[in-house]
């Protein structure tokens, strides 16, 4: 049923399925990218980044982007987890049968600027056509390799307790910016997508805080709170967040609340979350803030020893609230 | 008499389990024998009491009747075993030393009220306990709350550290002494002691009953205090002090949900609330539960304690403390004035109840004008149980300080030792071996990571208390629960999920032993169902080991999920919608015309898009949809009800505000059963209802009667989808559950309706009809189906 949607249901399909079969020590870091050494040695410099994404989106076109230019962006951001500087990407097409060339022109020619605002190179690539009805439109595959900066390693096994959690920016806007565009909901607004690619903000905080950051990842799908619970789960610790502190702009809690969705499990892709040492916290802020892509950034959070595996939040009130990833859709659980 | 020289000398050992330790039973048996002339010995062991007695069979026989009929108050037998043994000939009767075994099955019994004996010593002031605010005795006394291991001894429990003075000790070493072997004994010598925190300073230094006497004179200033119980926190203030009460509920960050009394005695009760026989039996009882009553009409008590509610929550004073507390609190009163606290839980807002002294400090003491703590320590949290009578008998809200963790007795054998997790709110966990089911202490609402906390550490101490190494977890279908999320992440392997309302009536079945498929009833708010959809009014035929769901409500869709029971005017929208179309904008009701049509035309394309509006079937978002109709909850009209439930209760509320003359008048709104065409599908069909009742409203008629009408209706709704299924089925039996089912006028119009019919109607009498309940139902399933494999 919801397979697809980011939540729980994927993370429970990747480590049943998946895992298991392709089992390694790269893959089974589980971050945004895997990094290596050509070489094949295990040596912390010089190592490249690696990952693939596939974007179904729809619709194809909304407020702030498109498939094409978020399968740039999407892969893009994957590398800057990692500490990688993106370099090359490749492109995999698979359209429907009678999909409009004009569409596809369009779409072709956004991940073109998106590339080259972002100074990497598509440099290979693939199409298939698929009968009508097999395929929805346009599907992209993109695939990227980048040079890791961070000489130490980061991800989601590196949390330590003490560590505070770093957020870019206001959550929700792409997930908010989808769902007004695909089930034409007639709210003013002017919620646009965030998508953008992050690997300039990435290289700015590295030069500022070094070997203090402990892991990046960027809260897709799933939000906010399927990333922190996965690294909760990666690093056998927990994650106690601030609720107030969470920046989300007024449109979008206004829209959440009115479809009953809570912010910190809808989509960004043009946001990361930075889990850094105590003693750079308030560099890492600075250097976010000093950046067009961090300008609204906060310290939303600490990371905890006890109890493993969860993430909370600290409710205006000083309770505290267990925040899970979802399973799939968001039934009520009040009885 | 001398026995060795009876001609029918006989010898019997008997093996009694139930809850026969920590509660005098010892030195009963031992007076029992001595007084039919009986020789032999009882002991302890982890099972239970194991008695040889030797004398005539006449005097057996007399022993026997004792057993059975005499029980100390606070004893329970689960069952006897008598066999014949060669005679031993002995000259006296003893109570022999305690035998360890590895079997550890001797039940904890729950937290008792202060039994008549040590209440007349505590206000005797030639005892030794004169004023005493520990004062206990076998009979009595916390049990539960302070144990931290088995066997139950007092190294094992938070009394561990006042080592008794000697004469405690001679007490608690005579057989024949009431506090023989009562582990919490204590004395003003050597037992714990009660202080005051003030925000600043703690006092101890001043005497018991100086400290109890400055308390009340705070209390009876208005001031707030937090006051350490059994279970954990209390916040205090005086109830009938208007200004108080508003304090306290900004403080607690609790806006509307009614606070719980504690008064000094029946007599003040009945000052303020209708009080029937049976409900003074409840509390009276040794259980003392709170007890919801009707308040009479001029209650004196302040309008803030239970706002929109024509009930209150009262319960008498259990504790020493308590009891010395209230009766100084009537001396600090001005004369005649009633002595009535409020008594609510000590914490803020939905948060869990504070227990720990530190944690207390760290969380009540910024919102308290001061603290009366003490230095025993309660090892569990158990909050205070609640209940009502509903037509004409017991009914839980919450099961749990005074009950748990009595067993509930089962009509069969599991086949494993098994573990059922229960719901997501209200949540009871319920660990079973052999012919018992273990319901835990209420535990709350697990999206609160304290109290998700607090349930896994739970079920640990009651795997350890009773022994049970579960062989399968049970769980709920919604894959959103936390409790769901805790089953399917454990390392026990076998896994068994069970729907919610067959769940719900299978606590029913397992509290009756019912074994023969019945028809089941379950009016409920939201759950699960194996459809996808969210269930919530299910008529079905069902036994413990399946359901067949035969009648439901229309589906309704949820427009945003949970948003929709936080807001019961959109489930209002949402029936107006599908009763009229998109019309229903023009039907002239103060709703329609109040709505926000903004925001109601975004709702309608979530609605046609199938976007966050999961469908339903749930009896409770009804009585949610038909109490916004009428404007309730009053005063929010568009905004976020306060607390679960708010609008249903607050119309029950306005229905038992009927008049006699239009509770006679016997008219029904309609409604129509749809049968599904070729299944045995039966749909119950409101839209008739609604136009009805849009009707009335245009009509004028007032609220209170409208609500009336509807929960007749309803009943009449539900009795007569049972008929038409005893028509397909031939069952007779029915049994009914959920959360709608606190509901006390829909109920007992439900059940007059269905006997009305000739059916046999069974209600949850042992856990609570709400999802407090679950883990009971769950456990029973899951034995029944692996019985049948
Ligand atoms: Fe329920
Ligand atoms: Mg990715
Ligand atoms: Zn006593
Ligand atoms: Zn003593």
């Amino acid at each position: 049923l919801s397979h697809g949607s980011g939540g729980k249901s994927t993370h429970n399909l990747i480590e049943g399925v998946f895992a298991p079969a392709f089992s390694n020590p790269l893959l089974d870091a589980m971050d945004d990218a895997a990094t290596f050494r050509v070489d094949g040695t295990d040596d912390i410099d010089h190592r490249l980044a690696f990952t693939t994404d596939t974007y179904v989106v729809s619709p194809l076109f909304f407020p702030g982007g498109d498939i094409g230019k978020l399968a740039v962006h999407g892969t893009i951001n994957d590398l800057a987890m990692a500490g990688a500087t993106p370099l090359y990407l490749s492109v995999g097409f698979i359209l429907e049968e009678g999909f409009p060339i004009v569409d596809l022109r369009r779409i072709v020619a956004s991940m073109a600027q998106a590339a080259k605002e972002a100074g990497v190179a598509i440099v290979t690539g693939d199409t298939k056509v698929v009968q009508h009805g097999k395929a929805d439109g346009v599907f992209i595959n993109t695939a990227g390799i980048g040079l890791v900066r961070a000489s130490w390693l980061m991800g989601q096994a590196q949390l330590e307790p003490g560590d505070k959690v770093l957020l870019s920016g206001p959550v929700g806007d792409h997930g908010i910016a989808i769902m007004f565009a695909r089930e034409a909901l007639d709210i003013e607004s002017d919620v646009q997508s965030d998508t953008a690619p992050l690997h300039t903000l990435v290289a700015s905080l590295i030069e500022a805080a070094g070997e203090g950051i402990h892991c990046l990842k960027d809260p897709t799908r799933g939000g906010v709170a399927t990333s922190l619970n996965e690294m909760a789960l990666g690093s056998e610790v927990s994650v106690a967040l601030d609720e107030q502190s969470i920046p989300v702009h007024p449109e979008v809690r206004g829209a959440c609340e009115i479809l009953g969705l809570d912010p910190l499990t809808i989509a960004n892709e043009g946001k990361l979350l930075a889990i850094v040492a105590p003693g750079v916290a308030d560099t890492t802020l600075q250097a976010m803030h000093n950046h067009p892509l961090g300008r609204d950034a906060a310290i939303i959070g600490t990371i905890q020893a006890e109890p493993p595996g969860m993430v909370f939040l600290r409710t205006d009130i000083g309770g505290l609230r267990v925040l899970d990833m979802l399973v799939g859709d968001p039934l009520p659980r009040i009885c | 008499m001398d026995s060795v020289t009876d001609p029918v000398l006989q010898r019997q050992r008997i093996l009694i389990q139930g809850i026969v330790q920590g509660v005098g039973f010892r030195p009963f048996i031992y007076g029992q024998a001595l007084h039919y002339g009986l020789v032999g010995f009882v002991f302890n062991d982890s099972q239970g009491v194991t008695i040889e007695v030797e004398g005539s069979l006449l005097a057996l026989a007399s022993f026997q009747r004792a057993l059975r009929e005499e029980l100390p108050p606070l004893a329970r037998i689960d069952s006897i075993a008598t066999e014949s043994v060669q005679p031993c000939h002995e000259t006296t009767f003893v109570i022999a030393h305690s035998q360890a075994s590895n079997q550890r099955y001797a039940l904890i019994s729950p937290d008792t009220a202060t039994c008549d004996d040590c209440l007349r010593e505590l206000f005797d002031p030639a005892d030794r306990r004169y004023g005493y605010p520990f004062i206990n005795c076998t009979n009595c006394g916390p049990r539960f709350t302070i144990v931290q291991d088995v066997p139950y001894d007092r190294d094992k429990t938070t009394m561990r550290t006042f080592p008794m003075c000697p004469t405690c000790l001679v007490e608690y070493e005579d057989s024949l002494n009431r506090r023989f072997h009562a582990q919490p004994n204590a004395c003003p010598l050597c037992g714990p002691q009660v202080s005051f925190y003030d925000g600043g300073t703690t006092i101890s230094t001043t005497t018991t009953n100086d400290l109890i006497m400055r308390i009340v004179q705070q209390l009876a200033a208005g001031a707030i205090l937090a006051i350490k119980g059994l279970g954990g926190y209390h916040l205090a203030c005086d109830a009938l002090n208007t200004e108080a009460v508003q304090q306290l509920r900004q403080r607690k960050h609790r806006e509307a949900k009614p606070f719980a009394l504690m008064v000094p005695d029946l007599n003040t009760a009945r000052q303020l609330c209708v009080v029937s026989a049976a409900e003074a039996t409840l509390l009276q009882s040794h259980r003392r539960p709170i007890v919801l009553l009707r308040q009479l009409p001029n209650c004196p008590v302040a309008s803030g304690v239970s706002p929109a509610y024509n009930t209150l929550g009262i319960m008498l004073p259990y504790t020493p403390l308590h009891h010395l507390l209230l009766r100084a609190f009537t001396t600090a009163l001005a004369p005649g004035s009633l002595a009535v606290l409020v008594m609510t839980s000590g914490n803020l807002s939905d948060e869990p109840i504070a227990y720990q002294d530190d944690d207390a400090r760290t969380r009540l003491a910024p919102i308290v004008d001061g603290m009366l703590t003490s230095n025993r320590d309660i090892y569990m949290r158990c909050d205070d149980s609640v209940m009502h009578i509903s037509a004409g008998n017991v009914q839980f809200l919450r099961r749990s300080r005074g009950y748990a963790p009595e067993p509930i007795p089962l009509s069969f054998d599991l086949p494993l030792p098994l573990l059922a997790c229960g719901g997501h709110l209200k949540n009871t966990f319920c660990l079973g071996k052999g012919r018992r089911a273990f319901v835990s202490h209420h535990i709350g609402d697990l999206e609160n990571l304290e109290t998700l906390t607090s349930f896994k550490e739970g079920i640990k101490h009651f795997q350890n208390l009773f022994d049970i190494d579960p062989q399968a977890i049970v769980y709920d279908l919604h894959p959103e629960y936390l409790a769901t999320k805790y089953a399917l992440d454990s390392a026990i392997p076998q896994k068994i999920g069970i729907q919610h309302h067959h769940a719900h009536i299978a606590s029913v079945l397992a509290e009756h032993g019912l074994q023969e498929p019945v028809i089941g009833v379950a009016a409920d708010g939201t759950g699960y169902g194996t459809d996808g959809a969210v269930w919530g009014c299910e008529i079905m035929t069902a036994n413990l080991l399946g359901f067949e769901r035969l009648a439901y409500l229309t589906y309704i869709p949820l427009i945003g999920g949970e948003q929709a029971i936080r807001q019961p005017w959109r489930m209002a929208a949402a029936y107006l919608a599908h009763v009229y179309g998109s019309a229903f904008l023009e039907v002239a009701i103060p709703f329609t015309q109040q709505l926000d049509r903004a925001k109601w035309h975004i709702l309608a394309q979530m609605m046609s898009s199938h976007l966050n509006s999961p469908p339903t079937s749930s009896l409770g978002r009804l009585f949610d949809a038909v109490a916004a109709l009428l404007g309730l909850p009053q005063g929010l009209a568009q905004s976020n009800v306060l607390y679960e439930g708010q609008a249903a209760v607050e119309l029950e509320m306005q229905a038992t505000y009927a008049t006699d003359a239009m509770q006679e008048e016997t008219e029904l709104y309609p409604f129509l059963m749809d049968r599904i065409e070729g299944q045995m599908t039966t749909v119950l069909n409101v839209a008739p209802l609604i136009r009805a009742i849009v009707n009335d409203i245009q009509q004028g008629r007032t609220v209170p009667k409208i609500a009336y009408r509807f929960h007749c209706t309803i009943a009449e709704l539900l009795a007569q989808a049972c008929h038409e299924i005893r028509k397909q089925t031939g069952l007779s039996s029915v049994a009914l559950s959920g959360g709608v089912f606190q509901n006390r006028l829909l109920l007992e119009q439900l059940i007059t309706r269905l006997e009305a019919f000739s059916f046999q109607v069974y209600t949850n009498r042992r856990v609570p009809p709400n999802d407090g309940g679950l883990s009971l139902g769950q456990l029973a399933i899951a034995a029944a189906q692996l019985r049948a494999i």
